[in-house]
């Protein structure tokens, strides 16, 4: 059930540096309330490597997000690791001292959120803010910072950046908001990037513009990126490799382009037929019948069982475990379509 | 949102789902903080209602040989300047300090209500006048409108009311007139403006039952504060007249003690601190009560 | 910045009819005394002559908008009466005072700011618990003490026991006055703080879970700078336009606590008015007090467009 590293595909090769960036294994995510524990996140596993750009992809209440957070240290009150490692080079996340991730935080590894308006400092000046990382963590002096705000909004095409770095969040336009984020982010020029649905709050013209910048940036930054998103246009366009998530657990997982032209899991299959103008534009669009099971009672088999429309006596009794195929595909599903089916790559 | 964040909020959503639920079904006598104002403002009440026989001395007459005693069996929280008893004092200082202290806010509650009523509900240049008169009201500090309005009335009980009432009007009105306005949007009043019923029907029978439980969690912090300004008044010398027991001029006779004597000025302090807590407790419990979905 | 104080002219506008309604109620004040307000404005001990002569200064046979219109002016050429117990001009009388009040009000705001802050900070970090529960109970203490009481209390302690502060007076040098005012002052921002403890602990509340400080977080900062740069601007906010409200009860409380503490403000000017039935002086310290307020409203105003960028030029309506 956990991913071996040749399942994740190496964009670019670095040959110096072969060690894995982030290796997750078998983490759960919940709230504990004495003895009893809800899980958000059930034993999700995944690794990723230097320079890759790596997807997770579900619903809302998917636990994708809680994922990422629980990697930031930034998950929200009551929740927590409830099991499992997240090591970042070799280093334990979840073991080790608030002092050590601090001091990660921002030049190794850095966060963009979902809604730039919400998650910028409403009343400081973007230049500010995003200076702040590379103040503290690089020592530069104010005047340092001002111009290395200066530069990075050049580069994330923040058209004059002259004026706009005295601007407030409030002054800016949603692109040109995220915009910011992303020279925030990228400030410190960390190693992992990690992005909650960083465009869904754009246009999807800008959307585009924005991912490509994003893209760029983070090649010549040489960042990987932990890319989560309910958008499968998005991680078609943003990432090589790619799991899917599903009340909380990963249901199949592979390369982008594997998966999406030829997925396993059923569920995989309802969001393709889903989602609008994806593979062939003006097919009928099939929405998945019902909604995802509440955190709280999750049934005993697959969580997708109740759903599916592939779903035998066995999938309500017992959960599928995630299991490896001889083409490095891996898929949670008793009755998950067959490989030979597959018109393989 | 976020999807961690409407995780979140789903939990939390229906863990208050539940507790809201378990309230309804708790009695009254459950809440805490009801209980404990119940208790502390009962016992208080009774203390002051049968002052007669529980205090061990007369409150006013005095005994100069026994001035200052400090706590004994005979006296059990000492003697003040002119030998009266400390603890008779206190007792009979709940009657005059209670009494006052509810009693006032009962005019100011009745007519900033009904003003406040018609403003939110007619508008127009009424509540436009209203709302200035309110504005100009809020520029004078209540301690000093309510010391110079008693000064103008003339020393006694009636002034006090009467300056109270004058004062503290507006913050019902302001109150009310906001409630109001909400519930006026609302689909019921709409419905029965449609269905023929008068101005006067709908603001006294469908509106005003239900703002006025905002009123009414304001009026037990108001409580407080009236008691804290009658305290204040009877401290600097302007309020009930002396030799009646009162416990700011209690306070105001101990203080020339206090290098000697310093119970005597601390001891009236902690029972105006106890009345105002039984107050405040039974504001929070009734605001528990009245509007569970508000609270947190 | 400035640009975004456009406002201000017209908030003063506003101010205008507040203020003729403040005159307005303190002229009336001298209508409620009973009988002959000549006579009740001068005292028992008035002579005939002296009684016929304030009834023409104040014009008493004149219609009442007469009055008015007579006292306003008097208002604005700065002639607020005699006050027979300095035998001085009221207005020399006040004006001496309001310095030592405002000065009185402005420590107790940064007292306040002093004790609340970190308070708030303690327990909004972890709501529920225990730092918070013990918050909330002084909080609720706090609201429920006499605000002359907390000043008889501060100098049993701090005067009487410890000897560290006099137990009143004023001094004689800057300084001295400063180190005269600081129990007083205590005083008053003890009586304050649970006001702004309680809005700053719930704006902290929100501040610490929103979207920007989870992104704080993420580059790193934790404990004094992250609540420096993102906490407490942020949730202070809200804040300042409570205690705005609340800066009348605050001016108020310094009128009794200068009673206490013998301070030679607004307070005992008023206070020592009253128990000479001098009531030219009265009046006029409650005019100037409402006056004061109103002004310091104003500020509060101004204080709130500074601190957030997002409150848009005259509107005063954030975006």
């Amino acid at each position: 059930m956990i991913m071996t590293e040749t399942d994740l595909h190496v964009l670019e090769p670095d040959p110096s540096d072969r060690t894995l960036l982030l290796e997750i294994n078998d983490l759960r995510v919940g709230l504990r309330r004495g003895r009893t524990e809800t899980t958000i996140v059930d034993g999700v596993s995944f690794d990723v490597d230097p320079r890759t750009r790596f997807g997770i992809v579900g619903e809302s209440g998917s636990g994708k997000s809680m994922t990422l957070r629980a990697i930031a240290g930034l998950l929200p009150g009551g929740t927590e690791v409830l099991s499992g490692s997240i090591r970042y080079r070799g280093t334990d996340l979840v073991t080790a001292k608030p002092s050590v991730r601090r001091g990660l935080m921002g030049p190794e590894i850095a966060m963009i959120f979902q809604e730039p308006m919400t998650a910028l400092n409403p009343v400081r000046p973007v230049g500010d803010q995003i200076a702040e990382g590379p103040r503290r963590h690089l020592g530069l002096s104010k005047k340092e910072g001002r111009a290395l705000a200066l530069e990075m909004m050049g580069h994330t095409g923040i058209p004059d950046p002259v004026r706009r770095v005295r601007a407030y969040p409030h002054e800016l336009s949603g692109g040109l908001r995220q915009r910011v984020m992303i020279a925030m982010a990228l400030a410190c020029r960390p190693k992992l990037l990690l992005c909650d649905e960083p465009t869904t709050a754009l246009d999807v013209t800008v959307q585009h513009q924005v991912l490509d910048m994003l893209e760029s940036l983070c090649a010549e930054v040489g960042a990987a990126l932990v890319f989560v998103t309910h958008d499968l246009a998005v991680v078609n366009k943003t990432c090589s490799d790619l799991a899917v998530m599903y009340a909380g657990r990963i249901v199949e997982s592979g390369r982008t382009s594997e998966v999406l032209a030829n997925p396993r899991h059923p569920y995989t299959r309802g969001l393709l037929d889903s989602a609008p103008d994806f593979d062939q534009p003006g097919r009928a669009l099939v929405p998945i019948p019902g909604l995802p099971p509440s955190i709280a009672n999750r049934p005993p088999g697959c969580a997708f069982a109740p759903r599916c429309s592939r779903a035998v006596a066995e999938c309500d009794s017992a959960a599928p475990i995630l299991t490896t195929s001889t083409d490095h595909r891996t898929v949670a599903c008793f009755r998950a379509e067959a490989s030979g089916s597959e018109i393989s790559a | 949102m976020t999807a961690a964040a409407e995780v979140k909020s789903r939990f939390v959503g229906r863990r208050r789902a539940r507790r809201r639920s378990a309230r309804s079904l708790r009695a009254w006598y459950r809440n805490p903080s009801l209980m404990a104002g119940i208790v502390v403002v009962g016992a208080l009440v009774l203390v002051a209602v049968l002052a007669p026989v529980l205090a061990p001395y007369d409150p006013i007459k005095q005994n100069l040989p026994d001035a200052l005693q400090d706590p004994s069996s005979a006296h059990w929280l000492g003697t003040d300047r002119y030998g009266r008893d400390v603890l008779s004092r206190l007792i009979w200082g709940a009657r005059v300090d209670l009494r006052i202290g509810f009693l006032a806010v009962l005019i100011p509650f009745v007519i900033g209500s009904v003003i406040g009523a018609l403003a939110g509900y007619f508008g127009g240049w009424f509540d436009a006048v209203v709302m200035r008169v309110v504005d100009v009201f809020f520029a004078f500090p209540f301690l000093v409108m309510v010391i110079t309005l008693v000064f103008v009335l003339g020393a006694g009980e009636t002034s006090i009311y009467l300056a109270i009432a004058i004062v503290s009007w507006v913050a019902y009105a302001k109150i009310v007139r906001g409630e109001v306005l909400v519930v006026k949007e609302h689909d019921y009043v709409t419905g029965a403006r449609l269905g023929g019923l008068s101005d006067r029907r709908i603001l006294f029978r469908h509106i005003t039952p239900n703002v006025l439980s905002q009123a009414v969690i304001y009026a037990m912090s108001d409580i407080v504060m009236d008691i804290l300004a009658i305290v204040t008044l009877g401290y600097l010398g302007i309020g009930v007249t002396p030799p009646t027991a009162e416990w700011g001029s209690m306070i105001l006779d101990g203080q020339e003690f206090l290098t000697t004597h310093w119970l005597q000025a601390t001891i009236p302090g902690l029972v105006v601190v106890v009345t105002s807590l039984g107050v405040s407790w039974l504001g929070d419990g009734l605001a528990d009560l009245m509007s569970p979905e508000q609270r947190r | 910045m400035l640009h975004r104080l456009i406002f201000v002219p017209a908030r003063l506008v506003q101010a205008v009819p507040v203020v003729l309604g403040v005159t307005l109620i303190v002229f009336f004040m001298s209508h409620l005394l009973p009988g002959d307000p000549a006579l009740a404005i001068l005292g028992d001990k008035a002579t005939p002559e002296s009684v016929s002569a304030l009834r023409d200064q104040l014009g008493l046979d004149q219609p009442i908008w007469q009055q008015y219109v007579h006292f306003l002016s008097n208002i604005v050429h700065g002639d607020l009466g005699t006050s027979f117990t300095y035998q001085r001009p009221v207005t020399d009388v006040v004006l001496q005072a309001v310095p030592v009040t405002l000065t009185l009000v402005a420590l107790a705001l940064l007292l306040n700011i002093v004790i609340s802050v970190p308070l708030a900070g303690l327990a909004a970090m972890k709501p529920n618990r225990t730092p918070d529960l013990i918050v909330r109970a002084l909080n609720m203490v706090g609201q429920g003490m006499p605000q002359f009481w907390v000043g008889i209390m501060l100098i049993l302690l701090f005067g009487v026991r410890l000897r560290w502060f006099p137990v009143g007076g004023y001094g004689d040098t800057p300084l001295q006055h400063l180190y005269y005012l600081l129990l007083p002052a205590l005083t008053l921002a003890i009586a304050l703080s649970p006001t702004t403890i309680r809005s700053l602990r719930s704006s902290t509340i929100t501040v610490l879970g929103s979207d920007y400080v989870a992104t704080a977080r993420s580059k790193g900062l934790s404990g004094l700078p992250l609540f420096r740069r993102h906490v407490l601007r942020n949730s202070g906010i809200p804040t300042v336009s409570i205690v705005g409200v609340h800066l009348a009860n605050l001016v108020g409380g310094s009128i009794v606590i200068e009673k206490v503490f013998a301070i030679p403000g607004l307070g005992s000017v008023m206070l020592d008015a009253i128990y000479a039935r001098d009531f030219p002086s009265i009046q006029a310290v409650t005019l100037v007090v409402a006056l004061l307020v109103t002004v310091a409203s104003i500020l509060t105003d101004v204080l709130y467009v500074v601190m957030d960028p997002r409150v848009s030029l005259g509107t005063g309506v954030r975006v």
